[in-house]
């Protein structure tokens, strides 16, 4: 935990909190800090990584849409560190068909692979609103898809846990695979902006 | 252990439970039809992990594909993937 915000309110809560279950046996000090490690190893450089591999490799492309938990080994991120293995899939934008996910009922997020979740993505009004009206939403993030495009939102309503393969930029021919994997953006991963 | 009840394509209507406990299935996804587009796997009921019971019934895991216009109404114009337990689901005559 932040030294900074040792005394605020949210911290003495969770203090509490931790005493009071490592003191019913529910959980240990070591426990929480092998999660604390694994929410904090994420990031979505992780997710980047992935996604520029599959631009340059259409074999591991095929791998991943095929399978995400077994690609994903080949770059040594794993789904099943957690209290239980999440099942993995990578779901691909196209001209014709734009991805966004959501999870209406929390927050469910792949945070392996993308790190700690963005406020707004937890926030009621992104998943309220974004299974009902994407476009519109999508609009407001700032991207505005072809009227003809087909868009699939995903809600991370169960085990899985999902990233959006985002459409490789026009004049990138020449990057390698470090450079495209920095143009590559958590919105981008999550599916509210293009690369 | 039984085979998944559904098979991708098969329609589906999910139940109108408004259950007393946890449930996964959203409220707004329940009493609509969709369509099975993928049969995930097995997991245990998040219903049943919920309530803490020692034995959650483990059961397949679909996503089911709804129009948005089945479930809001026009103009709708995309659609909705949730993944749902088979307990949540029904078959449409």
């Amino acid at each position: 935990m932040s030294g900074h915000h040792s005394s605020s309110e949210i911290a003495v809560r969770v203090r509490r909190l931790e005493e009071r279950l490592i003191g019913a046996g529910l959980t240990s000090d070591d426990q929480l800090d092998t999660i604390i490690g694994r929410v904090s190893s994420g990031s979505p450089a992780n997710g980047a990584r992935a996604v520029a591999r599959a631009w340059v490799d259409p074999a591991f492309r095929e791998r991943l849409l095929a399978d995400g938990n077994e690609a994903l080994e080949e770059l040594g991120f794993s789904m099943s560190r957690g209290p239980q293995p999440q099942r993995f899939t990578v779901v691909e934008n196209t001209p014709s068909r734009h991805n966004v996910l959501v999870c209406t009922l929390c927050s469910c997020y792949p945070i392996s692979l993308l790190g700690p979740s963005p406020s707004w993505y937890k926030s009621e009004a992104y998943r309220a609103r974004v299974v009902r009206e994407p476009r519109a939403v999508l609009a407001e993030f700032g991207l505005e898809l072809p009227a003809d495009s087909e868009i699939v939102v995903h809600d991370t309503s169960a085990e899985s846990r999902h990233m959006v393969l985002p459409m490789r930029p026009e004049g990138t021919a020449g990057l390698g695979e470090a450079e495209l994997a920095a143009l590559v953006t958590r919105e981008g991963l999550i599916g509210t902006a293009a690369v | 252990m039984s085979e998944p009840r559904f098979a991708v394509g098969d329609r589906v209507r999910t139940r109108t439970v408004d259950p007393p406990h946890h449930t996964r299935l959203p409220r707004y996804a329940r009493g609509q039809v969709g369509e099975v587009v993928e049969v995930q796997g097995r997991w245990p009921l998040a219903d049943d992990r919920a309530q803490g019971f020692p034995d959650a019934r483990v059961e397949p895991v679909y996503t089911i594909r709804f129009s948005a216009t089945d479930l809001w109404g026009p103009p709708g114009g995309h659609w909705v993937q949730v993944e749902l337990w088979e307990s949540y689901l029904e078959v449409v005559p």
